[in-house]
């Protein structure tokens, strides 16, 4: 099968056998990586603008590394310094990026849909890296790339994810990357943070944390934006720590292999016991290094090429 | 003025029961039983083989921006909108810069009317000052400037004290309120219906229940003071049930639901597209057809279309950012004669009525009826021929309609104010 997306919107739109491909090329890409020389040429020349409307450090990092590590010319664009600032929209100033002849955007902004909005007025690849309570593809990827790398395939597998899913773009990505490859995913948290209606994603919906996480082979969690809910949808942080916070006891109840992710940034002490987040199950930092590699296909396959080009010169 | 004579139409007037084919004559701008030969010689023959003749339409909820918004429309423009979709009598909403507040601003408002406009436009006046729900505005002022009504729309009164004192002194000119029922503690930030679809999509949701409570809120209002509270643009099912319970009760409670609500669904939504998003927010299936039951047994009483025009550059942009509203006025009629007469099996009778008697009667207008010695407000329609909408093509001065570049079954042929052709107007 031939890769033929040109923008990278949603996993909700991926097949399995397109979510399998950037896994693949993936794989190619974190060998390349473990090299001396860790650079390869295949963007020479191309340029890509990080437009990012919303504050993040890992995700634009990650973006830049990747782009870099295909030997293209990155240019972030500054949100604070901008002319969005200014009330320019963002059709002008995405119409001004593509004037100055960029080949690529990858976009991060608070408002869902944009990236998708995006695509359908510019002629060139748009990659999600993260639109509201929407998706956050590459993320999703990495995620799903990193439980493959433990524990083969994840057909059959039970992901819990833990934590506000309502206003996560990340639960939402990774439920339909999963629900994809044959796993049962079921969310739970607080019963105003993670709302029945999920279930028509594929997803079950739990507020029992024992029986949830009871046999689960992965335990992804997600930081508890409380300072974005105010204090109506849980009252402290320290209830929700007391109902819902991963600790020793807790995670005895997992599989006794399983692992524990977190897409950070991390509040310790909060959804997760520090000693956890560092411990030996915790695959957390190998998440951030697979982001380099799941984000160089990402950006490789929607600028035109196919899985095989790298893999066979990795194999 | 000559006069007028459209021969061999299907004659439909709610009004006076009639739905028959037949001749209807007009002269000195009002319908008249038969025309003396003179009068019959001189007439403007139009041939009305094929074609419903209707009162007017009536549209008691559009927002026509002027003053201060004219870049989105104007009174000329949506007055030229109404023409072309069949309308005779509109209802412009008072949220406008500044807001019609004052008697002041009304009559600039009837100024612009008798300068510009080209059907029967009547203003509404705020609630409150500055539509900001804090003080009573002059509502006696605005009655004697000339309001049909009053209403914050856009903005629900929250304070159940202000809306107590707003409807019983209101009530003392016989002058209704109507509501845009939301509770806006339940609604912020929210940009499209609470549920399966704001979930997929990762939108902020605005639940059926902040509707619900402030339409329970308004019967209650309503049974204790006596006053009439007219429930703008329905939109929820239990709403309807609850103006359904209040009406059994003998509470004057009247509502509308909008071309749009009966229509279209939150699926249609998957594409971020701006023109399907509007305020309340397009709700599920169940909620559709809820709406379309309220007004088939008389729960709802008629159909309004909150035209809300806004700019390409205003509605082309980030979904959460993009103002809500969409025009509806060029497209109500066959929307209505889609779904509720092909789809829903209501007579055509039926449907006319929603959009012209009953319209008229929750605001006590002289409007909405062929009988003898009416005005002679006509829409005349083909209700089966097919075209395609073009919205940039309009009259109105924006485009943001969901309907752009369907086709559509159901098309208005010419309109007519006071005996004048005003649609369309090379025929004139």
């Amino acid at each position: 099968m031939t890769w033929t997306r040109r923008h990278l919107l949603a996993i909700e739109d991926l097949s399995l056998e397109e979510i399998e491909q950037i896994h693949a090329t993936s794989a190619a890409f974190k060998k390349i990586l473990k090299r001396n020389v860790k650079k390869v040429p295949a963007l020479r020349g191309k340029t890509i603008v990080n437009l990012f409307l919303e504050p993040s450090t890992r995700t634009r990092m990650a973006f830049e590394m990747a782009a870099k590590r295909l030997s293209a010319d990155v240019i972030a664009f500054d949100a604070a310094s901008s002319s969005t600032t200014k009330g320019e929209t963002l059709r002008d100033t995405a119409k001004n990026i593509q004037a100055l002849n960029a080949d690529m955007i990858v976009i991060r902004h608070a408002a869902a849909g944009s990236p998708l909005y995006l695509s359908r007025i510019l002629d060139i690849p748009v990659i999600n890296a993260g639109d509201g309570a929407h998706e956050h593809p590459t993320q999703g990827l990495l995620d799903t790339f990193t439980m493959k790398e433990h524990l083969g395939s994840m057909k059959g597998r039970k992901v819990a994810i833990l934590g506000d899913i309502l206003f996560s773009r990340v639960a939402r990505s990774n439920i339909h990357a999963l629900i994809k490859m044959g796993s049962a995913v079921t969310l739970v948290g607080p019963s105003t943070l993670v709302p029945h209606g999920f279930t028509t994603l594929g997803a079950e919906v739990s507020h029992d944390l024992k029986s949830a996480l009871a046999d689960a082979d992965v335990v992804m969690l997600l930081r508890i934006q409380h300072e974005r809910q105010g204090h109506r949808h849980f009252p402290s942080i320290g209830e929700y720590t007391s109902m819902f916070g991963l600790n020793k006891t807790r995670a005895s109840w997992l599989n006794p292999r399983a692992i524990i992710m977190h897409p950070g940034p991390i509040n310790r002490g909060v959804e997760i016991d520090s000693d956890l987040a560092d411990g030996e199950r915790s695959v957390i930092l190998e998440q951030v290094t697979n982001g380099i590699a799941v984000r160089m296909a990402a950006l490789y396959l929607c600028a035109g090429y196919q899985p095989e080009h790298v893999i066979s010169s990795t194999e | 003025m000559p006069a007028l004579w459209i021969s061999r139409a299907r004659i439909i007037d709610p009004a006076s029961r009639r739905d028959s084919a037949g001749d209807l004559f007009v002269r000195d701008g009002r319908i008249t039983p038969s025309l003396s030969g003179a009068d019959r010689k001189r007439a403007k023959k139009i041939d009305g083989r094929g074609l419903v003749a209707a009162p007017g339409l009536v549209d008691i909820h559009v927002h026509f921006r002027e003053p201060g918004q004219s870049h989105k429309e104007t009174i000329a423009t949506g007055s030229r909108a109404a023409a072309a979709g069949g309308f005779t009598t509109v209802v412009c909403m008072p949220n406008t810069t500044p807001p019609a507040d004052n008697a002041g601003t009304i009559q600039y408002i009837l100024d612009a009317v008798r300068r510009d406009a080209l059907v029967k436009v009547l203003p509404t006046g705020c609630i409150t000052i500055g539509m900001k729900g804090e003080a009573l505005a002059p509502i006696g002022s605005l009655k004697r400037a000339g309001v049909v009504a009053i209403t914050d729309d856009g903005d629900c009164v929250q304070s159940n004290e202000l809306m107590r004192r707003a409807i019983e002194y209101a009530k003392m000119f016989d002058l209704p309120v109507m509501d845009h029922c939301q509770d806006l503690s339940m609604t912020d930030g929210a940009v499209m219906n609470e549920g399966d679809m704001s979930i997929r999509l990762g939108l902020r949701g605005w639940p059926n229940a902040a509707e619900d409570l402030i339409v329970s809120r308004n019967a209650i209002l309503s049974a204790y003071t006596g006053a009439h509270i007219h429930m703008q643009h329905v939109s929820s099912a239990l709403s309807v049930e609850i103006v359904r319970r209040a009406k059994a009760d003998g509470i004057r409670v009247t509502a509308e639901a909008t071309p749009h609500h009966i229509a279209l669904t939150d699926a249609t939504l998957s594409g971020y597209d701006t023109n399907f998003k509007m305020n309340p927010p397009l709700r599920t299936e169940a909620d559709r057809k809820a709406l379309i039951a309220g007004l088939k047994d008389g729960t709802l009483d008629c159909i309004a279309t909150d035209h809300a025009p806004h700019t390409d550059y205003e509605k082309d942009r980030e979904f959460d950012y993009a103002p809500n509203g969409i025009i509806g006025l060029e497209t109500a009629l066959p929307v209505v004669l889609e779904v509720l007469v092909r789809q829903s099996r209501f007579k055509l009778a039926h449907a006319v009525d929603l959009m012209t008697r009953r319209p008229s009667g929750i605001l006590k207008l002289s409007a909405g009826t062929l009988a003898a010695g009416a005005a002679a407000d006509i829409c005349l329609f083909d209700p089966d021929e097919a075209w395609t909408y073009d919205a940039k093509a309009g009259c109105s001065k924006s485009s943001n309609s969901p309907w752009h570049g369907r086709t559509l079954r159901g098309r208005v042929k010419a309109t007519i104010v006071d005996g004048r052709i005003v649609f369309p107007l090379a025929a004139s």
